[in-house]
């Protein structure tokens, strides 16, 4: 029996230019359904739409036709806004966008001070989004003096004080270096595991998503591929046209299967990828 | 060959004098020779984006020295003005950069104001363009209307239409897609290709140093660290994670096989040419 907590229905969403509706649809009637406690990835080239669909999943943006859920609550409701975007918190690209005070732990209270609730509440759920992210003891630092992982992981824990069931994350490590891109791939699946936080991460970087549970791919506003990562990701030739490459593992296996060997597409860890090649050399 | 570009004990200081003095770059020697494709590394707050802002005068040494063909380019206004058109810098994001009302009058900025005559100008512009491949079509539309990746390469065509000696780019591929960036690495690529330009591009991304660079230079805590062919530096893949950095992720296959007991070059740079020592491999079975 499967949990649906977001649902769109023949998503359509048109960005304006000053002269009226633009031509091509950003979301062209795309259906998709994210079930609870799931990890799902969402890819696809610039302009395939995953940004714009990842601000319909709280209400940042409404549809121009059909409709999106968020826990059983349509998301055109004006009213349910507010509760919307408690059970569901987004995360952007860049950590400088979404820090907005001095110190670390009063950026992560804005949004439990801005809802009015008492101090001993604020203090408790900002020690504890602190502490989900790793960054309790940096609680009365200055952010800006921050790597950008660690802004990164502010904006996280910013959004963890709400206690969101679900948290989007918009290519959130576009702007962090290898070490803060590990942080915040690991926080993203801590989430998952340890609080059965319903994640949907969008981006660019196919080696995050090999751990996903499900991957959609997108293309012109609508869903081009959708599974598991072991079934996507085969589809070297089919990601390439839609823009995309499969992570270094799966070329490497389908370039060496062209030369001749049998390996399986579906080993997406570099170990299980090395261990792959050996026992076919050792044959 | 003598550099075209150099370092000589390049230190920065932030707040010199003050309490909140800061080593941002501490005695950097750095060379780079024209036609060199230099990829610089360092984990966030290592002084990469100090460093390179010298380089065009951007930024004065604390103390220590920037040679261009030789000659200090702090030592005179002239000379510091000379190096902005001759190193030509684009900064992370370029697009924040664009700023005119016509993407033309935006390219031709840099250009007319090095004192090119207004044919010379548009010839320029029409080149830059043609290089990063943006359409003739959109020269008269606001830069603004223009998509991200257009907008990106109509403010890298500004600094190229200057038609700089030593094209110094910081992180230019950030936020695009696969092919996205493969097409920008392959104008870079293209330009120096034709002019022989030296290109010196910082980038956390490895897999895109090992493809295009055939040099690397790590700063770490301000200071330059490693310095030497792209190979060797990637080959040492302990020494990287400890500066907070990765290697290829071919590489560290690469290096997994090795540690297996397979007799592969953990050189190697991309997909196709770890594909060919494995398939090499298979042929005269281990050893050969």
């Amino acid at each position: 029996m499967t949990d649906v907590i977001l649902k769109t229905e023949k998503l359509r969403f048109f960005y304006r230019t000053g002269d009226g509706l633009e031509a091509a649809p950003a979301l062209d009637e795309l259906d998709l359904e994210i079930e609870r406690g799931s990890f799902t990835a969402i890819l696809g080239r610039n302009g395939s739409g995953k940004s714009t669909l990842a601000k319909h999943f709280n209400a940042t943006l409404l549809p121009e036709g059909g409709s999106v859920y968020a826990y059983g609550m349509d998301t055109r409701d004006e009213k349910l806004a507010l509760e919307i975007r408690r059970r569901i918190g987004l995360v952007f690209q860049n950590p400088d966008n979404q820090i907005v005070s001095n110190v670390v732990e009063e950026d992560v209270a804005f949004a439990p001070e801005n809802l009015g609730f008492p101090p001993e509440e604020i203090r408790s759920r900002v020690d504890e989004a602190l502490s989900m992210v790793g960054m309790y003891e940096f609680r009365e630092h200055a952010p800006h003096l921050l790597s950008g992982g660690q802004k990164q992981r502010i904006a996280i824990a910013g959004v963890l004080a709400m206690r969101p069931e679900c948290v989007v994350f918009d290519e959130p490590t576009a702007m962090l270096d290898p070490k803060g891109r590990d942080e915040v791939v690991q926080i993203m699946h801590d989430l998952k595991e340890f609080y059965h936080t319903t994640v949907v991460l969008i981006t660019h970087h196919m080696e995050e998503t090999v751990d996903a549970d499900r991957v959609v791919v997108l293309d012109r506003g609508r869903v081009a591929l959708d599974g598991p990562p072991r079934e996507v990701f085969p589809q070297v030739e089919r990601l390439r046209a839609l823009g995309l490459s499969s992570p270094v593992t799966t070329e490497l296996l389908y370039e060496l299967n062209r030369r001749g060997f049998r390996l399986p597409l579906t080993e997406l860890s570099e170990e299980g990828c090395a261990e792959a090649i050996y026992r076919a050399l050792n044959a | 060959m003598a550099p075209i570009i150099r370092t000589e004990k390049l230190t920065h200081l932030f707040g010199a004098g003050t309490p909140f003095e800061r080593a941002a770059v501490t005695e950097v020697d750095f060379a780079a020779e024209k036609g060199e494709f230099i990829g610089v590394m360092g984990h966030t707050g290592s002084g990469k984006s100090t460093f390179i802002q010298h380089l065009n005068g951007i930024l004065k040494p604390t103390s220590g020295r920037v040679l261009l063909d030789g000659e200090d380019i702090n030592a005179t206004k002239a000379s510091v003005r000379k190096a902005r058109f001759r190193v030509g810098l684009v900064f992370q994001y370029p697009e924040y950069q664009l700023f005119e009302e016509t993407v033309e009058k935006d390219i031709a900025f840099g250009p007319k104001n090095m004192g090119l005559s207004d044919e010379e100008v548009r010839e320029r512009v029409r080149e830059a363009a043609a290089f990063v491949e943006l359409p003739e079509g959109v020269f008269q539309k606001s830069p603004f209307e223009l998509s991200g990746g257009q907008k990106r390469r109509t403010a890298i065509a500004g600094v190229i239409a200057m038609k700089p000696e030593v094209l110094i780019l910081d992180e230019p591929t950030a936020g695009l897609d696969p092919v996205g960036r493969k097409t920008l690495l392959r104008h870079i690529r293209a330009y120096r290709d034709k002019t022989n330009a030296a290109v010196i591009m910082v980038s956390h991304s490895m897999d895109e140093l090992a493809e295009c660079a055939s040099r690397i230079v790590v700063l770490n805590g301000g200071r330059l660290v490693l310095d030497g062919d792209a190979r060797s530096v990637f080959a040492r893949g302990e020494e990287l994670k400890g500066l907070g950095l990765d290697v290829p992720h071919i590489t560290r296959i690469a290096l997994m096989l090795r540690g297996m007991g397979l007799p592969l070059d953990a050189s190697v740079r991309s997909v196709q040419e770890a594909a060919d020592a494995i398939a090499a491999l298979k042929g005269g079975g281990r050893g050969a």
